[in-house]
């Protein structure tokens, strides 16, 4: 067997500057003493002695990572938020170089990354599919030859020779992914693409994958669905804090995430300097996603309760106080919203709240989500009176739905809930 | 079904991606494999400037033309700048292509890895195609404008010169020599400081006045005029007048003097860009 990728010691450090803040524009007096430094900047700059280097911080999104890979198979690579798996990706790609290390790649790596780059929207879709072609490294004979499947594959053959600017989102997308589809890379590198387009379309890129990992080609495909994980790779690894921490068969290896608390990004903390200071007296502090055992989770499963907690302090008493979650899908439509009076209850109850230290907490049914990844919002307002805070994007996490209702077929569903519905059949007749 | 299609068949080759040490190899190697991109970077370029605008590619002759008029008006007809016995909308038009094409390219260049940030942080591409592709954008307008000084030489009766014509293609490449030098330094330089889009009106302007375009240059003083044509587009405007017109003095020790610089600029741009490309994808 041939060895498509091999990757040796690999370390990616990116600089966090700290220093940037240090005029924040707040004064008048700041704006001049920024202006006056402005010269002495541009001369340290331009010699590399940046002033800011002295307080800058590092930080490892890669470290010490080795794997072979096999022509051929398809690895899955699986990881929190900010484990290093889009950055793996990146350097196999070679949009950006590693800092300590080595890779060797045999053939042209291909990523749905890209997906729609370079496209222009006053372009029609043909000009596009030649340009996104030559961006993708395909010669001119190469998408000649393949014009005619692409346009197939895209569903867009009628509209072929309007601009993109005039297409619909989904038609745009699904042009997009035709182009990237056809390109036949030697490796193919899959990244979350599952969360764009309509299911029908989700299903063929599926489909492509398949067929690609069929022909022999080497397949990476990092996603948050785990369902998706187990369905379409034998192999996977899993990245912690940039660092490869196992490599199993897929089943071994998505239990392990699951149940390893690797998947603890199911929680947002609230900085200082993130609080309008018009929110106040609310200052929210945290919002957590914790699974049946009570544990922060990135990843939960449909078939079991979610647990969503608000932490916040009131600095004074307020009046007709609610907090409110919303719930939406990431293309962001909204599933449900919800606030902790609606009953009236807890109305009567916290409807005034005096200051202090609260936690709103909400069970979300079990069976009730589809597989996906899920956005949830925040908000706290007195009715008709005031809004104090709102984060529309405060948290995404994940649903897994190993043994939910109908995955004995491996197909994607449509819509956002899937619920275990009372069936009855009977015969009669 | 399967479609059996003829595809030129490209033997996959092995690449090793290593952090890349002190000043980056050229790699023509890429860019030659990359060559198609650059000619449909180019025809992205030239396609879109003038789409949903009124006047679509009248620009292109619009922007030249209102110009030299305003210089006509002010530096011919007011000031009656000395001209060397050439029609002064012929004069200023002749030093108005090359300065048109050096504008567009440098503002375009100096840009474009910016711009097309998307392009930077997604996928592997060799990145001088981005300033490349811009400077050449670039002579599709020149050309026009071109046709448009051949019709002022008629109106006006100017012979060109036609022993000397040859040399324009000369003077041209060093025009996009050194737009293309600059463009290097500055779009790499505008990664990491924005400055760069602040500096690029002003540059543009200073640029001009130290440029012979409105004037002669022989208006400068002789022991000054080695010191002025430190300024590479003084070489390239002076070259296009005495290449079209026969004016001045042809080349001398100041043209060798703005090559020098021109392709001094062309090449540490080049060594420079190369070196801070690794870092482009983080730091945009």
């Amino acid at each position: 067997m041939t060895t498509a990728i091999s990757v040796h010691n690999l370390g990616k450090r990116y600089k966090i500057g700290a220093a940037e803040t240090k005029f924040r524009y707040n004064m008048l007096r700041d704006v001049i003493v920024d202006t006056v430094y402005a010269p002495i900047r541009l001369a340290k700059a331009i010699v590399g002695r940046s002033d800011r280097r002295m307080n800058q911080n590092y930080v490892w999104a890669l470290k010490d990572v080795s794997f072979d890979l096999e022509e051929g198979k398809v690895l899955g690579i699986v990881g929190r938020n900010g484990a290093g798996k889009s950055t793996l990706l990146k350097i196999l790609s070679r949009v950006t170089e590693p800092t300590t290390g080595t890779v060797t790649v045999r053939g042209r790596v291909g990523s749905l990354l890209e997906v729609g780059t370079g496209f222009h929207p006053e372009l029609t879709g043909r000009e596009n599919i030649y340009m996104n072609g030559a961006i993708l490294g395909m010669r001119r004979a190469e998408i000649d030859a393949k014009f005619d499947e692409i346009v197939d594959f895209s569903e867009v053959s009628q509209f072929i020779d309007t601009p993109v600017k005039r297409y619909s989102s989904g038609m745009y997308l699904r042009l997009a992914f035709a182009v990237a589809a056809h390109l036949e890379p030697e490796i193919l590198v899959v990244d979350e693409v599952l969360a764009v387009g309509d299911a029908e379309f989700q299903k063929k890129c599926l489909g492509k994958m398949g067929d690609v990992a069929q022909q022999g080609r080497t397949v990476l495909f990092v996603s948050h669905n785990m369902s998706a994980i187990l369905r379409l790779t034998q192999e996977a690894i899993v990245l912690n804090k940039g660092q490869l921490i196992m490599r199993a068969p897929s089943q071994e290896a998505v239990d392990f995430y699951l149940s390893s608390g690797q998947s603890q990004a199911g929680e947002r903390i609230w900085d200082a300097d993130e609080i309008p200071s018009s929110s106040q007296p609310f200052t929210p502090l945290s919002l957590k996603v914790k699974d049946k055992n009570g544990k922060v989770a990135d990843t939960v499963r449909s078939t079991e309760p979610v647990m969503v907690e608000f932490e916040y302090k009131l600095s004074s008493p307020v009046t007709g106080l609610r907090v409110g979650l919303y719930v939406s899908t990431m293309r962001g439509e909204y599933i449900f919203t919800s606030f902790d009076t609606d009953t009236p209850a807890l109305y009567e109850k916290f409807d005034s709240r005096e200051a202090g230290h609260y936690v709103s907490r909400a069970e979300l049914p079990a069976d009730f989500f589809n597989e996906g990844r899920y956005i949830l919002g925040v908000n706290a307002s007195s009715f008709g009176v005031r809004r104090y805070f709102m984060d529309e994007n405060a948290l995404a996490f994940n649903v897994d739905i190993s043994g939910a209702p109908g995955t004995q077929w491996g197909e994607p569903r449509v819509g956002p809930v899937r619920p275990r519905l009372a069936w009855k059949i009977e015969k009669i007749g | 079904m399967t479609q059996i299609t003829k595809i030129p068949v490209h033997e996959p080759h092995t690449v090793y991606i290593k952090p890349s040490k002190g000043l980056a190899a050229l790699n023509l190697r890429d860019l030659w494999l990359y060559r198609e991109l650059i000619y449909f970077m180019v025809w992205r370029d030239v396609k879109v400037k003038y789409k949903q605008t009124l006047l679509g590619m009248a620009w292109a002759v619009i922007q030249p033309v209102m110009t030299m008029l305003i210089f006509t008006f002010l530096f011919g007809k007011v000031a009656k700048l000395p001209t060397e016995g050439i029609p002064y909308p012929v004069f200023s038009f002749a030093a108005l292509l090359p300065w048109g094409l050096f504008v567009t390219a440098l503002n375009q260049g100096s840009r474009s890895l910016v711009a097309h940030n998307n392009m930077v942080t997604k996928i592997y591409f060799p990145r001088l195609i981005l300033p490349m592709s811009s400077v050449f954008a670039g002579l599709v307008d020149f050309a026009i404008a071109f046709v448009i000084l051949l019709g002022l030489m008629f109106y006006y009766q100017v012979t060109p010169a036609w022993s000397l014509l040859w040399t324009l293609p000369l003077f041209l490449l060093l025009a996009i020599v050194t737009a293309l030098g600059v463009a290097l330094w500055l779009s790499a330089i505008n990664v990491q400081y924005r400055d760069v889009n602040q500096a690029l009106p002003f540059l543009t302007q200073f640029w001009l006045f130290a440029t012979p375009v409105a004037y002669s240059a022989s208006v400068i003083s002789e022991k000054w005029q080695v010191v002025y044509s430190l300024n590479p587009m003084a070489g390239v405007v002076n070259g296009f007048r005495w290449a079209l017109l026969g004016a001045g003095g042809g080349p001398g020790l100041s043209l060798w003097v703005s090559v020098g610089i021109s392709i001094l600029i062309f090449v540490s741009g080049l060594f420079y860009f190369r070196s801070m490309e690794k870092t482009f994808a983080d730091t945009i």
